[in-house]
């Protein structure tokens, strides 16, 4: 598959107290990104766990982010710290099997910062692009050729 | 509890080596306390090995499954029904877990996900450390509730070796097990308890003769 064909998937585990809202003032302000995240509203970037993500990627997504708040604006307190960890901890294991770490990031903003929100979302589209369809996906595609 | 921690991944993988079909078994006792093996990482740890498998070419069907506890044999049991067309068992449990499933059923293979690391205690989230040498002849009761056996370095039981500086082991950066036993006796009053000179340990308590039993008549189960 070319570049030019490829229309990532990209799954984007919003905080409901900064990206949710970041994403909302993105559309308000008629700003433009990628169609290519899907956002999963979340209480809070610590609700996320390393099964989630690593789901994401077993799921079909060729990236995947987790949108937390600002360090030291947690809602929770320490909710988006524990994502953080909780984040570079998939990422070790998917470079291990060969996924890429770099399919998976971590981005702290606020609700109000839209225009950071849009540019997260390009910012992590690019990244897919140049890095191509998931190794998964790819995998999926020779079992059909096998099978054909 | 009993503290374990995953294995590393090439050696889990390589035990699962042509295997098309893998129930990965969970533990909801210890290994769950210390974030080792419960119905979280089994998660993980399954989901990880069929992107692996797929990558490789060799595709796995895995089963999930969370015991409450993997040394009960009425849990164990739970497996039966999960065995159809299963090539191998993943366990997750410490090595307790893991003999019971093999003893349970003897014509299926079983590997360990987990190294067993030692009888702990939590020192805070994500941090744990041995407290029980399991030696089978409790001494606490003459040391002040602080155990010389695991946590001095060469199991001294009449006072500290001549490494101890400063409260410190000379073996690791740990506190002198023998210091703190001092400081804890002075603080209850206790140090003249410290003049009994204590008597050659009885270590055919301890585990260098084979598995050691417990058997308590008055709850046994006659039926």
């Amino acid at each position: 598959m070319s570049n030019r064909d490829f229309a990532p998937k990209i799954v984007a585990f919003c905080c409901y107290y900064c990206a949710y809202s970041a994403a909302d003032l993105a559309g308000s302000l008629r700003l433009q990104y990628p169609p290519t995240v899907r956002l999963i509203e979340q209480p809070c970037s610590g609700k996320i766990d390393i099964r989630l993500l690593l789901q994401a990627f077993e799921a079909g997504a060729d990236g995947v982010y987790v949108a937390g708040c600002l360090e030291g604006d947690c809602h929770f307190l320490q909710g988006n710290i524990r994502a953080k960890k909780r984040v570079n901890a998939a990422k070790k294991i998917l470079d291990k099997i060969g996924v890429g770490g770099e399919r998976l990031e971590m981005f702290n903003l606020s609700g109000s910062m839209g225009p950071r929100f849009a540019a997260i979302a390009t910012e992590m589209t690019e990244r897919i692009l140049r890095l191509g369809p998931s190794p998964l996906s790819t995998a999926d595609k020779g079992e059909e050729g096998k099978a054909e | 509890m009993i503290v374990a921690a995953a294995k590393p991944w090439e050696e889990i993988m390589a035990s699962l080596h042509g295997m098309h079909k893998v129930l990965v078994v969970g533990c909801g006792g210890c290994v769950a306390v210390c974030l080792a093996g419960g119905e979280k990482e089994a998660g993980i740890m399954a989901s990880t090995l069929r992107m692996q498998r797929k990558l490789q070419g060799e595709p796995v069907e895995t089963e999930e499954i969370t015991l409450t506890r993997q040394c009960d044999p009425e849990y164990v049991r739970e497996l039966g029904k999960k065995l159809e067309g299963v090539d191998g068992i993943l366990s997750l449990a410490c090595g307790v877990g893991v003999q019971v499933i093999a003893e349970h059923y003897p014509n299926i293979w079983v590997a360990p996900a987990l190294n067993t690391k030692f009888a702990g205690a939590t020192l805070e989230h994500g941090s744990w450390e041995e407290r029980c040498g399991l030696c089978g002849d409790c001494v606490l009761g003459q040391t002040g509730g602080i155990c010389p056996i695991i946590r001095c370095a060469k199991s001294l039981l009449n006072g500290p070796c001549g490494g101890s500086q400063d409260g410190k082991c000379e073996v690791k950066p740990n506190e002198c097990a023998w210091n703190l036993i001092y400081e804890r006796m002075g603080r209850l009053g206790r140090l003249n308890q410290l003049l009994e000179v204590a008597e050659a340990k009885d270590w055919s308590q301890g585990r260098d003769g084979g598995p050691r039993r417990v058997v308590r008549e008055d709850v046994k189960l006659d039926d």
